[in-house]
């Protein structure tokens, strides 16, 4: 088994014929991810790269079944984009889109508010992976192996990091899931960590976060009175001055709020194994789950 | 992006906000033409000088001067104009002032806080307000957090009339400074909505003695993923502010920020970028810098990337570390090669390559004949800069 995504997805991508919507419909199609089509508003009816295209999601999902969507539309019109796809019913919403406006995504989840059956990813993540079966998003495939593992990171390259240690060391992941490194976003730690805990594959949790924000601390507070599995951890930007913003537009301290000594000191207290460094990821979690 | 308080203050101004007569001068004379205006105008000798940089606690630093009469207003633009001010947020180097505000006096009866963010937890903004103004906030949260009053907004209401209300009466204001500070709100949030700004903080906001209202400082930063929509606030931006390196990196599209050590670090992702900083200095060094390539990067971004980490004095080693995803290793690896033999290499340089083509990218290094050293994941890359730069270190 595995959390949100499998065998039994079936994928439209939302922004298919731009040049990212493109070259990744084509990577996940050749990883193996039953990819069913995509949507360009205005070119509804013609096929690209073998995948038919539909002006509008509620039309695809009408068309192909697709359970699970994938957007690379550009910033200005993401947010658009997400509220698209959770009217048409797409229960799994995947926001690659880095640059959305902070406030379309207030917005945005205003909107999702009280919808049951969505659940949004990112925006401004690498996807999710359930290796062998689906891949959603821009991860590269090779590096991930089916296992026992659940990896939640709120930065991509630290999810690849993360994936390749545990392949290397024959762990293998359940399911990795990027949650993103906007402010305000789907899916948190909590989300994730509550849906491992309950997946019988999953047998212990890297989680992997960074400055700014406190939702490490509150992942931290519902790993101690939750979950009975391991989890180890790792918390990117112990050395960021403040004030600045890292790359990420959610990780930034402010208000003397959000650093990772405060985050490391959560997770420590609940019992989280923090690795040293991001290359002692895989080697931190293996003891436990072994 | 950050603005000055009388940029600020201008753009309250317009959405109706009251704010203190004031003009910007970026000369002496200015100045003193801007007091000799205010104070025919308002019929008060009393003006205010303040010093126009980004970093706050400038009162504290000698930036803000309360005078009497035009004379009075000269002297204090000749003192602060050009001095290096030096405050909690600008380093122990300070920050030259190149403008001044000249603004007139308040009749102050009360000071108060007010602050518009977005709260990651909630989603929402949230309207804060408290009874401590001028105290740095972060203090107030710190010591008396029950002081500090918050409305989350319903970004399809917005700030409604009783949550604006709330706050004023929370605040302990009556009559018609109660009513003047609940208006006041109401068109704040609208501004910052509007603007697309990522934080608005009036600090103080003060209740004069005939109870009208005003912002008497403005502190607002634009969220930089809306600027596409505010091409209008581009002309706001004072690159005197901001780090020439930070500057030239824009331009290519990288994310980069200056730090302190000497260890130059050149990265792809946020956070392995963050993370690289943090394992260099695990090992003993110390990052110069924090950069990321971007997932798309092309060789011309990577060696414009190189070629500013090199143009750093304080650099005495770099360490590329890629995860190759998106961005292929034979990529970086044709970049570094390019920028080597376009600038030159006087530091050591570690690269670690893994991900997609890496086989083909460590050949391309390898074959290039260049005095690389190679990684094997980065805690090792990490450990081989720091040893390197040492050794150079210890060789002078």
């Amino acid at each position: 088994m595995s959390v949100l995504v499998g065998k039994n997805t079936k994928l439209i991508v939302q922004g298919l014929t731009g040049s990212a919507g493109t070259f990744h419909a084509k990577q996940m199609r050749e990883y193996g991810t039953n990819v069913v089509g995509g949507v360009t508003p205005g070119k509804g009816g013609t096929t690209h790269e073998g995948f038919p295209v539909f002006d509008t999601v509620a039309d695809a999902v009408k068309k192909t079944g697709a359970n699970a969507t994938v957007i690379y539309v550009p910033p200005p019109g993401a947010a658009d984009a997400i509220l698209e796809a959770a009217d048409a019913g797409v229960p799994v919403v995947v926001c690659i889109t880095e640059g959305i406006p902070t406030l379309d995504m207030v917005r945005a989840k205003r909107a999702l508010e009280g919808r049951t059956g969505v659940t949004l990813i990112g925006p401004n993540c690498p996807g999710i992976i359930t290796p062998g079966e689906c891949k959603i998003g821009i991860m590269p495939g090779y590096i991930h192996k089916a296992g026992k593992v659940g990896v939640v990171s709120r930065s991509g390259t630290l999810t690849y990091e993360a994936a390749h240690q545990l392949t290397t060391l024959g762990l293998g992941q359940s399911t990795a899931i990027g949650i993103g490194g906007d402010p305000v976003k789907g899916m948190d730690f909590i989300d994730c960590l509550q849906l491992f805990e309950a997946d019988p594959q999953t047998k212990g949790v890297l989680m992997i976060g960074e400055i700014g924000g406190t939702s490490e601390e509150e992942a931290a507070r519902f790993v101690k009175a939750n979950m009975k599995k391991p989890v180890a951890g790792f918390i990117a930007g112990q050395t960021a001055p403040p004030g600045k913003r890292m790359g990420h537009a959610g990780a930034i301290i402010s208000g003397g709020k959000g650093t990772a000594a405060e985050k490391i000191a959560a997770m420590r207290d609940a019992g989280i194994a923090i690795a040293a460094t991001p290359a002692d990821l895989g080697k931190t979690i293996a003891p436990l789950v072994s | 992006m950050k603005i000055h308080e009388y940029q600020g203050k201008e753009l309250l101004r317009k959405y109706g906000v009251p704010v203190p007569k004031g003009t910007p001068a970026f000369t002496v004379d200015e100045a003193e033409a801007a007091a000799k205006a205010i104070i025919a105008e308002t019929g008060s000798e009393v003006v205010v000088v303040k010093a126009q940089i980004h970093a706050g606690g400038r009162g504290k630093g000698g930036g803000v001067k309360v005078v009497k009469g035009v004379a009075a207003a000269k002297e204090a633009a000749q003192k602060i104009l050009g001095m290096q001010l030096v405050t909690h947020q600008t380093g122990p180097a300070g920050q030259k002032v190149k403008r001044l505000l000249v603004e007139q006096g308040a009749d102050i009866a009360r000071e108060l806080y007010l602050g518009v963010v977005v709260d990651r937890g909630a989603g929402r903004v949230v309207v804060m307000a408290s009874s401590e103004g001028g105290m740095e906030i972060e203090e107030v949260a710190a010591k008396t957090p029950e002081k500090i009053l918050k409305q989350f907004v319903d970004p399809v209401v917005g700030l409604a009339g009783y949550q604006a209300r709330n706050l004023a009466y929370g605040l302990g204001l009556t009559g018609d400074a109660a009513k003047n500070a609940a208006a006041l709100l109401v068109t704040t949030y609208k501004a910052f909505v509007e603007l697309d700004a990522s934080l608005l903080e009036v600090n103080p906001l003060v209740v004069l003695k005939d109870n009208r209202v005003i912002a008497l400082d403005a502190k607002v930063t634009f969220d930089d993923n809306a600027l596409y929509r505010h091409k209008d606030l581009e002309a706001l931006r004072d690159l005197d502010e901001e780090d020439p390196a930070e500057v030239e990196a824009k331009k290519f599209d990288l994310s980069f920020i200056t730090l302190d050590g000497n260890v130059g670090c050149m990265v792809n992702g946020a956070g392995l970028a963050m993370a690289t900083m943090d394992t260099i200095k695990h090992f003993g060094g110390q990052p110069a810098n924090f950069l990321d390539v971007g997932g798309g990067a092309t060789a011309e971004k990577v060696t414009a990337a190189f070629k500013i980490i090199t143009h750093d004095p304080k650099v005495k080693g770099i360490f590329v570390n890629i995860f190759g995803g998106i961005m292929k290793c034979d990529t970086i690896a044709e970049g570094v090669i390019s920028a080597v033999k376009q600038v030159g290499l006087k530091v050591p340089l570690v690269v670690r390559l893994e991900g997609t083509n890496v086989e083909l990218g460590k050949k391309m290094l390898a074959d290039s004949g260049l005095p690389i050293t190679t990684a094997g994941d980065m805690a090792d890359g990490a450990q081989k800069i720091v040893a390197l730069v040492q050794a150079s270190k210890g060789a002078k």
